[in-house]
């Protein structure tokens, strides 16, 4: 399917071709699984973005569609291996978490979307609480912290596929997150797409075009509440069990900062942000376990500086590439000496960070500790001496690099818009 | 002939400030009817009761005949009336020709649809065009809104608005802001699109008003104190006193 707007389906063909590859490149069996899990994070991010990049919609408890629909598909793959349930094959089986995301995103939803902006956010908010404490205290269902355990490997399928593999499991998710990536982008494109655009920009203009911006709200969040359900569903069927933390504000709030550092204005943006998040999430936490503080100053810093995510960062550079893209050559050396500049920076402040967690959670009086990869005592004072000052160097170099970084910038941007000019 | 509005004892107020006062008016269709008043006389609050923006207090609004009292706004667009702001109230994110599109989609049937592409319905794509043309945005047609001149935002806000082909439709002080040249576009504007629709006008350019309107009304502290044409109005007493003074006369 060629759809009107996709300009590239070739690069489309080339991602798809990527995702068949990248698994063969490896035989880790943790890479696989990342991997995977990025699969998932990017159906959860899109479909959290069909509500706030396409709909204006700041929910803080989107997880409660993904983490429900995955208590349904646990308890739908268990029922069908006690022979309790028909069997379908596990390969359909995101299509249940979907309808069970639905179900609750139409339900939840038609009271949330009532209101909109700071209101519906609060709302949203509550209904995160609400579901937690449901999981802990309807324990026939949920089972409470414990959660549902469940075994993908329910009979083998099509082609001998049984999804004990990881491999197989890796490939399943791949082809579900291409099917929703493509089904979430032709949405856009749409009627539906187009007036939940404009109920993002101008909810009030919208009402004097015909249409009810509540129903708006409505069918958006059901929508998108199908795909995080679909998200749901295949991490159930990726860790085989589902806890109370899937539905609560942390699972939120993890996707969100996905998405906003990725980037709500473009529909690539949370693809990015799915990805960078998983693999920091994955790799950084087995480096340090100050992990948690470096995410939220990525999130801090982003929201700060970068509005508009990594996805915004590299587009605000297409007009220049579309229309002097040699300028892009000349704009690099200020984009290496301010990427320098912040790498020594962040060495510095790392440094400290991780020196000041080594001491405050180490239980024995040994000081020795190994950063960087160089072994050194956290109570001498020539490591705190050498970050602080790289830190100041950095941070300096960062004052001195990143206003001629954005001067450069203008100044090719200036030159692009006088050549469309003339 | 049906009124295309009608307005019968119409109230409102907010807590204990009266702003309508028992109105009564009656527009033709095909008229171009402006409502003209000082600042305060409640001009945009009679606008926003008419397009279900303000619920009344008090008395009936029909339209085409029909009853649209206290409906919402979705509700009143649907039966063929539109509105366009005072202040300009466009959609600033998206391109000029996504604000028009946006306007047509709901009249052309498309409702909330999420099986078929914007890009392929070749109507959605004429209406478009058509309104484009008709307003002189063609030229900026893939322009973000948020970035256009201001005339070219009210032109904008003006095509949005009859985008959806409404039977009836009310301008909110459409030349507000503009300079003499861009005034007299404007007019020409609302003159051509008036050919085929109902148009009720709040405007505070007397020139704009005498020379467009087919009839005006004159509202004085929520209540209209005298409807007639243009030569009526400019030699009805009632109305220089309130109103018009020694400009009119």
């Amino acid at each position: 399917m060629i759809m009107p707007g996709l300009k590239k389906p070739g690069a489309g063909a080339g991602l798809i071709a990527l995702l068949i590859i990248l698994p063969l490149l490896t035989d880790s069996g943790f890479a696989i699984t990342v991997m995977s899990q990025a699969g998932v994070a990017i159906i959860f991010a899109l479909a959290f973005n069909m509500l706030l990049g396409q709909g204006g919609m700041l929910s803080f408890g989107h997880a409660v569609y993904f983490g429900l629909a995955g208590y349904v598909t646990a308890h739908v793959m268990n029922g069908m291996a006690n022979e309790d349930l028909p069997y379908m094959p596990v390969t359909l089986i995101p299509i249940v978490g979907g309808i069970a995301g639905l179900f609750f995103g139409i339900l939840i939803g038609f009271v949330s979307t009532r209101r909109a902006g700071t209101a519906f956010a609060m709302i949203s908010l509550g209904f995160a609480e609400l579901a937690t404490a449901l999981t802990l205290i309807i324990v026939f269902f949920f089972n409470g912290e414990e959660g549902v355990q469940t075994d993908r490997w329910i009979r083998e399928e099509w082609f001998g596929i049984t999804y004990g593999p990881d491999i197989q499991v890796y490939y399943l998710i791949a082809v579900w997150c291409v099917i929703a990536a493509i089904a979430m982008y032709a949405l856009t494109r749409t009627p539906f797409g187009r007036i939940s655009n404009a109920v993002r920009d101008n909810p009030e203009r919208v009402q004097f075009i015909g249409y009810n911006t509540h129903r708006v709200r409505w069918l958006a969040f059901s929508l998108s509440s199908f795909f995080a359900g679909l998200a749901g569903a295949l991490h159930a069927v990726n860790i085989e069990h589902i806890g109370f933390e899937t539905v609560g504000l942390g699972q939120s709030g993890v996707i969100l900062i996905m998405v906003y550092i990725g980037g709500t204005g473009n529909f690539a943006g949370p693809i990015l942000g799915a990805i960078l998040i998983t693999l920091l999430n994955s790799y950084l936490s087995d480096i340090t376990p100050a992990w948690y503080l470096y995410l939220g100053l990525i999130f801090v810093l982003m929201v700060m500086f970068a509005p508009g995510g990594l996805a915004g960062l590299i587009m605000m550079h297409d007009p220049i590439r579309r229309v002097r893209p040699r300028l892009l050559l000349t704009m690099l050396p200020s984009y290496a000496i301010a990427s320098g500049a912040t790498l020594v920076a962040l060495a510095g402040i790392i440094g400290l960070i991780e020196m000041i967690y080594f001491l405050s959670t180490t239980v024995t009086r040994d000081t020795a500790m190994v950063l960087y990869g160089i072994a050194l005592n956290a109570a001498d004072f020539w490591p705190w001496l050498i970050c602080a000052a790289l830190g100041a160097a950095g941070g300096y170099g960062c004052a001195r690099a990143y206003p001629r970084m954005a001067e450069t910038y203008n100044s090719a941007m200036h030159e692009a818009r006088a050549t469309v000019a003339s | 002939m049906t009124n295309a509005i009608e307005l019968s004892g119409v109230e409102k107020s907010f807590g204990p400030t009266e702003i309508i006062r028992g109105l009564d008016l009656a527009i033709a269709e095909g008229e171009i009817h402006a409502i003209i008043g000082p600042n305060g006389a409640g001009k945009s609050t009679l606008f926003n009761l008419v397009t279900g923006r303000y619920r009344v207090s008090r008395g009936r609004i029909a339209l085409n005949g029909e009853d649209i009292t206290n409906r919402s706004p979705f509700q009143i667009n649907r039966k063929g009336l539109a509105r366009s702001f005072q202040v300009t109230n466009i959609f600033a994110r998206m391109s000029v020709y996504e604000n028009v599109r946006c306007g047509a989609l709901w009249n052309l049937g498309y409702g909330y649809s999420f099986w078929q592409f914007v890009a392929r319905r070749r109507d959605l794509k004429e209406r478009t065009e058509m309104v484009l043309e008709q307003t002189g945005l063609m030229s900026r047609r893939g322009v973000p809104a948020g970035l256009l001149s201001y005339s070219d935002q009210r032109a904008l806000e003006i095509a949005v608005t009859i985008a959806g082909g409404a039977s009836v439709v009310m301008l909110d002080e459409p030349t507000s802001g503009m300079s003499h040249a861009e005034t007299e576009q404007a007019v020409a504007l609302i003159r051509e699109i008036s050919a085929t629709r109902t148009m009720v006008i709040v405007e505070h350019d007397m020139g704009v008003v005498f020379d467009l309107a087919d009839r005006i009304s004159v509202l004085v502290y929520g209540k209209i104190i005298a409807t007639g044409t243009p030569e009526e109005i400019r030699s009805n007493t009632k109305v220089q006193e309130a109103y018009l003074g020694t400009e009119a006369s």
